[in-house]
């Protein structure tokens, strides 16, 4: 008899298994209603060095500074000078055509893989506003807008699309996995959630070491399931350690809904209640509801208050990646229905409201920025495209897998060349 | 009978298997209503209902974790890890429970699951959807590993993979899913439609675990390649002008060490042909056993054929994937007097 022969069962309710569902499907019509998104300015903004436990109630409710009026109201008004917000939406407005130009490089075969941030890119570029030039990053793969807000070159990133001669990965990285030391930006993994607690230990290293610096770690909703997420969240608390962690909820894993990462029984900010660190749920398309979250906990970490899990509450607009039709498993037009809105609109409205910007400049910003991405553009394909790559330094290929080239490696790098020469 | 790619053959196993066997249940990341990324799960979720098919969280230590719980249950899990390269999360799952769990428990409890992963580069993936991390496997006592090369053995030994009473490591070769590749990668893809294994016969039917194919019978010498590399290694031939007996493993474990054996002691020579680095990777264990077999028979070393002891580099992937050229040389030194 096997454990699951029916004879078991005693007269007791037959169990039965839960498999989250979507409430809604391709064909249907897009529909947020029930998301009861609280209005701006409601959330109440602790001291920095408030035990973890006043955070509870925020992460439930959302940050959300920019009312329906694109005014800021509330506690967490980030008051901000207007050329640091004229700043962080040029980055936003760059990342976009940034995205567009990239993946349309990626259709004409430039390149073989793309992945795109449409309507989340107030959070990687608020948040690089938010801290210190010299604060880490451990991004994962759609916070493009950390490096272009950091002023890193657009060439440069380009060239690591196209894997080609200006790559300083030297082709060794799919396309968007960008490394930038300098400007404090880590090499990013294909491997899901590894970073997390990678940006626990570099903050426990600076922490070790007496240093000023903090780190932000970065994950998406979908890896908070991977094991990696709970261990950066116990190394956290147990080492108080000053980092902050984000977790860019987009509601979409590739076809996976948020429901299918826990999202039907708590919010990801939840997680942090249980592990005892403070935790904040934010409207990720209000670029001063991301910065003064940021800066909240950035202040925290830095004084020594503890770490911060940061929920950015936003949609993914578009696909996964250019291998991925989100046409087949969720409503198409979603994201023109989604109540947040769209991030660089809602921020230029807050501009425009405040007599620190119009129409004519924000056309003549998006021209400048345009022009500055396709400039780039053609600078780096000077140094050439994807399917021309492969062919030339071939030995690169051996260089780096240790800092000595072992005498396997060397016998395997001359075979290489000699297949090339072929 | 209709002609089917690997993914389709895949999936029609699936439905056979599920509709033959109620324990079966299937779950991973994206496998459910989307139909997983490369589709081999597609319309299962709808025809078997969504507790039999789901999604999965991603966490793939998680996943083979809970597939073990199953497992102990008295359900057969069918999972999938969506790209080889994301299974180490679950590996500690794999390497000290799955395939542990029968021996330390004097078979009280078994683990008949099968854990799914396409694997291999070729598609412009990077180091982290390219990988070939078979040897990490077949070093562990308890699992077996089976590696098919065409949609009429994809089929069959999938099905025989579910049937099976122990835990199967199940590698897809994803290069190959959509047609044969003869490792030139700058000529048209062929679809699997002109190849004779695309027919597979609808229905219930296996390809027994441990036994390998002698694909191409020859006198000149013996190739032992799996997945992929049969495909390459074939097309080398053909244009090396060799008449070489070529073996598709199929399984690397339990291995048809009979087969390979019958076939080196007829040439007389053999050349082993795998993507996966060269270093520990599963040739050094074939090149072993060959000498250990037929040493009095050998004319020439054994060559391996391999990639190379690199991370899959992106721009470099044809210089990296053990191509015709490569195949071409080991076959000079084979075949030399």
């Amino acid at each position: 008899m096997s454990d699951k022969d029916p004879s078991l069962r005693r007269n007791a309710p037959r169990l039965a298994l839960h498999v989250p569902e979507p409430a809604l499907r391709p064909g249907d019509t897009p529909d947020f209603s029930s998301l009861g998104i609280p209005r701006a300015g409601e959330a109440p903004r602790p001291d920095t060095s408030a035990p973890a436990a006043e955070t509870n109630q925020l992460a439930t409710m959302l940050v959300r500074v920019l009312g329906e009026d694109n005014k800021p109201i509330g506690a967490w008004d980030p008051e901000l000078d207007a050329d640091t917000v004229r700043k962080m939406l040029r980055d936003m407005v760059t990342v976009r055509i940034f995205d567009d130009r990239m993946y349309r490089a990626q259709r004409q075969g430039k390149t073989s893989f793309y992945m795109k941030c449409t309507g989340e890119e107030a959070i990687a570029v608020a948040a690089a506003a938010a801290l210190d030039r010299d604060d880490m990053h451990f991004p994962t793969y759609r916070q493009q807008g950390l490096l272009i807000a950091r002023g890193y070159p657009l060439t440069q990133m380009m060239c690591q699309i196209y894997s080609n001669k200006g790559d300083k990965l030297k082709g060794r990285q799919l396309p968007i996995m960008y490394s930038d030391k300098a400007h404090g930006f880590f090499s990013i993994s294909g491997n899901l959630a590894t970073q997390f607690p990678q940006a626990v230990g570099w903050a426990m290293g600076a922490a070790i070491k007496g240093d000023s610096r903090i780190a932000m770690g970065w994950v998406g909703d979908g890896a908070t399931a991977e094991g990696d997420f709970h261990s950066a969240m116990t190394f956290a608390a147990v080492y108080n350690v000053p980092v902050v962690l984000a977790t860019v909820n987009n509601q979409w894993a590739i076809s996976s809904f948020s429901g299918i990462a826990g999202a039907e029984r708590a919010t990801f900010a939840q997680r942090a209640i249980g592990y005892g660190i403070a935790g904040l749920r934010v409207d990720g398309n209000d670029a001063l509801a991301v910065f003064a979250a940021v800066r909240w906990a950035a202040e925290r970490a830095r004084s020594n208050d503890g770490p911060t899990l940061i929920e950015f509450f936003t949609y993914r607009a578009e696909g996964h990646s250019t291998s991925d039709d989100p046409s087949g498993y969720r409503p198409a037009n979603e994201a023109k229905a989604w109540p947040l809105g769209d991030p660089i609109e809602r921020l230029k409205a807050h501009l425009v409201g405040i007599g620190e910007w119009d129409e004519d400049r924000h056309a003549a910003m998006s021209a400048e920025c345009d022009a500055e991405v396709r400039a780039a553009q053609k600078e780096a394909e000077k140094l050439g495209i994807l399917p021309q790559q492969g062919k030339d330094d071939i030995e690169s290929m051996f260089e780096d897998v240790y800092c000595d080239l072992p005498w396997h490696l060397a016998e395997q790098r001359d075979l290489a060349l000699s297949e090339g020469r072929d | 009978m209709p002609a089917l790619n690997m993914i389709q053959a895949l999936n029609d196993a699936h439905k056979v298997m599920m509709a033959r066997d109620e324990d079966v249940v299937v779950f991973g990341e994206d496998v459910g209503y989307f139909g997983g990324v490369f589709r081999v799960t597609e319309g299962l979720q709808k025809q078997f209902g969504k507790t039999r098919v789901f999604d999965a969280p991603i966490s793939e230590g998680g996943i083979v974790a809970t597939a073990v719980g199953m497992a102990c249950y008295g359900i057969k899990p069918v999972i999938e890890i969506q790209f080889a390269d994301y299974i180490y999360p679950g590996y500690d799952q794999i390497v000290s429970e799955v395939a542990k769990i029968r021996y330390r428990t004097a078979a009280e409890w078994t683990m008949p699951m099968v854990i799914r992963t396409p694997y291999g580069g070729g598609i412009f993936g990077g180091q982290t959807h390219s990988q070939s991390p078979e040897s990490l496997f077949t070093h562990i006592a308890g699992l077996k590993v089976v590696i098919p090369s065409t949609p009429y053995d994809a089929k069959g030994l999938l099905i025989a993979s579910i049937e099976d009473p122990d835990p199967v490591i199940f590698f897809e070769p994803k290069r190959i899913y959509n047609g044969p590749f003869d490792g030139h990668h700058d000529r048209p893809v062929k679809p699997w439609s002109k190849h004779v294994a695309s027919e597979v016969p609808e229905g219930h039917y296996t390809v027994p675990i441990g036994k390998a194919a002698v694909v191409r019978e020859g006198s000149d010498l013996t190739i032992l390649a799996y997945g992929t590399m049969v495909h390459v290694a074939l097309a080398s031939i053909e244009e090396q002008g060799l008449d070489a007996e070529v073996i598709d493993l199929r399984t690397l474990v339990p291995l048809d060490l009979e087969t390979i054996e019958e076939s080196v002691k007829k040439t007389g020579r053999c050349l082993v042909v795998h993507e996966a680095p060269r270093t520990s990777g599963f040739g050094g264990e074939l090149v072993a056993l060959v000498q250990e077999r037929c040493f009095y028979h050998l004319e020439a070393p054994v060559e391996r054929v391999t990639g190379w002891d690199t991370p899959y580099p992106h721009a470099y992937e044809w210089a990296y994937f053990p191509g015709p050229k490569r195949i071409r040389r080991a076959l000079e030194k084979v075949m030399a007097d």
